[in-house]
């Protein structure tokens, strides 16, 4: 019972009141560059969450088994994005030579989580929130979701805004960042939320 | 850009320190690293700390990638330019965490980010990996002081909306006026980028780009991008 009770806060914070990209502000680039339509943003988002959830599940081990007992913790970063290097090209040549068909669906954005930082910072965020093993896991998924979650939402934003007559100093980027600007406003009314159900 | 992929002159030193403060400006013109420059930005004074950290790598790897351009193989230079970069960002992690212990949690996991920083991975790509050592680390100098001006800028805007002070120290405002706390949080960040973004290409006359795939290593990797491009 504790342990839905830990895994339903987990999932209500990264999803919707700590969400990566509109309060964290981890993985802003693909958030812009590839929200532009709503084929795109699924492919990325479900890309984000594999790696997300394989990164977390082989970097927790490695901090608590490898690191902490070298004494060696400020090494986290380097041995980190290492492994997530070497993760991601591996998971690319195993879906290229195994699963043809979702490797055509999300090998082209496999390389781009790289140097991706809510990747990293999803790694980095675990082991400084000092979960288990399954909750960091599980956090990584529901991380992944919010970011899918936004960028499907922001998908379908920016397909109305290609459609307003922008002033045409605003036009690009900028009226892109204040429509993000008004999407991470109506989250902020999901502040509190968790406090109000499990007090 | 083909101009800067040339061995700069002697006369073209200072061109190449300009270019990154105002006309290639990193974060607001050609709009890379976006997630510090929103993440960290609530205050100016820890926009200041990330700008010169993130300055301070820019410049040793630019540096050290330069010296190595002729050993490190094509296919694997991403990884070797995330060796090099982390081992930069941990050392510069350790110093921040002994002698500026307050900026240090208060620039949280965005140190560690500064691993993954597309400005830094950019210039190693565009700049560094095809220049020698004196030329990369002027580029390396001016490009992280555009930076910093971009995080200062954006910082002291939150700040002294959002909370009445600027660099911590109270601006005195009468208390009829109380702050917009909006500014400090998320919402208020991607707004006031969106703003000086649109204001620093008026003043340049640069039409807004989208967002920095010119300038992104994973240009080369991210087809989607392209193929966007083209239809839009």
């Amino acid at each position: 019972m504790e342990l839905a009770k830990d895994l339903t806060i987990i999932l209500i914070t990264f999803v919707l009141t700590e969400n990566f990209v509109l309060s964290k502000f981890l993985g802003i680039c693909p958030f812009l560059g590839v929200s532009k339509n709503a084929k795109n943003s699924l492919g990325m988002g479900l890309a984000v969450i594999v790696v997300m959830m394989l990164a977390t599940l082989v970097t927790h081990p490695i901090y608590h088994y490898v690191l902490t007992p070298l004494n060696v913790e400020f090494m986290d970063t380097i041995a980190f994005i290492v492994v997530i290097a070497v993760l991601v090209q591996l998971l690319e040549l195993f879906l290229k030579r195994y699963i043809k068909s979702l490797y055509r669906a999300l090998g082209v954005y496999l390389p781009l989580l790289t140097t991706n930082c809510a990747v990293l910072g999803v790694t980095l965020l675990t082991i400084s929130s000092e979960y288990t093993l399954l909750e960091s896991v599980w956090a990584a998924f529901c991380a992944g979701v919010g970011f899918l979650l936004v960028m499907l939402i922001f998908a379908g934003v920016r397909g109305r805004l290609e459609q307003c007559d922008v002033p045409k100093m605003f036009r690009g980027t900028p009226i892109t960042l204040i429509a993000a600007s008004i999407v991470s406003l109506s989250f902020i009314c999901f502040g509190g939320v968790v406090e109000g159900i499990f007090g | 850009m083909a101009d800067e992929n040339k061995p700069g002159k002697a006369g073209d030193v200072l061109h190449n320190f300009t270019k990154g403060l105002v006309k290639e400006n990193p974060a607001l013109v050609m709009l890379l690293g976006m997630c510090p420059t929103l993440a960290v930005t609530t205050m100016a004074q820890n926009g200041l700390g990330m700008g010169l950290a993130t300055t301070f790598v820019l410049i040793c790897s630019n540096a050290v990638i330069s010296l190595l351009k002729n050993i490190i193989p094509k296919e694997v230079r991403i990884p070797c330019y995330i060796a090099v970069i982390a081992g930069f960002v941990t050392f510069i992690k350790i110093l921040m965490q002994y002698y500026l212990p307050s900026l240090f949690t208060a620039l949280g996991i965005f140190l560690n980010l500064i691993v993954v920083n597309c400005i830094i991975f950019g210039r190693a790509e565009v700049y560094a990996s095809k220049n020698k050592v004196l030329p990369s680390v002027i580029d390396g100098l001016g490009m992280g002081l555009g930076f910093t001006g971009a995080l200062v800028i954006v910082g002291s805007v939150r700040e002294i909306i959002g909370m009445g002070s600027w660099f911590g120290i109270s601006l005195g405002l009468p208390a009829g006026i109380p702050p917009m706390v909006t500014f400090i949080l998320p919402a208020g960040g991607f707004f006031t980028l969106g703003v000086v973004v649109a204001v620093v290409g008026k003043l340049t006359h640069k039409p807004v780009r989208n967002i920095g795939c010119d300038h992104c290593p994973n240009k080369s990797a991210c087809s989607h991008c392209d193929t966007d491009r083209e239809a839009g």
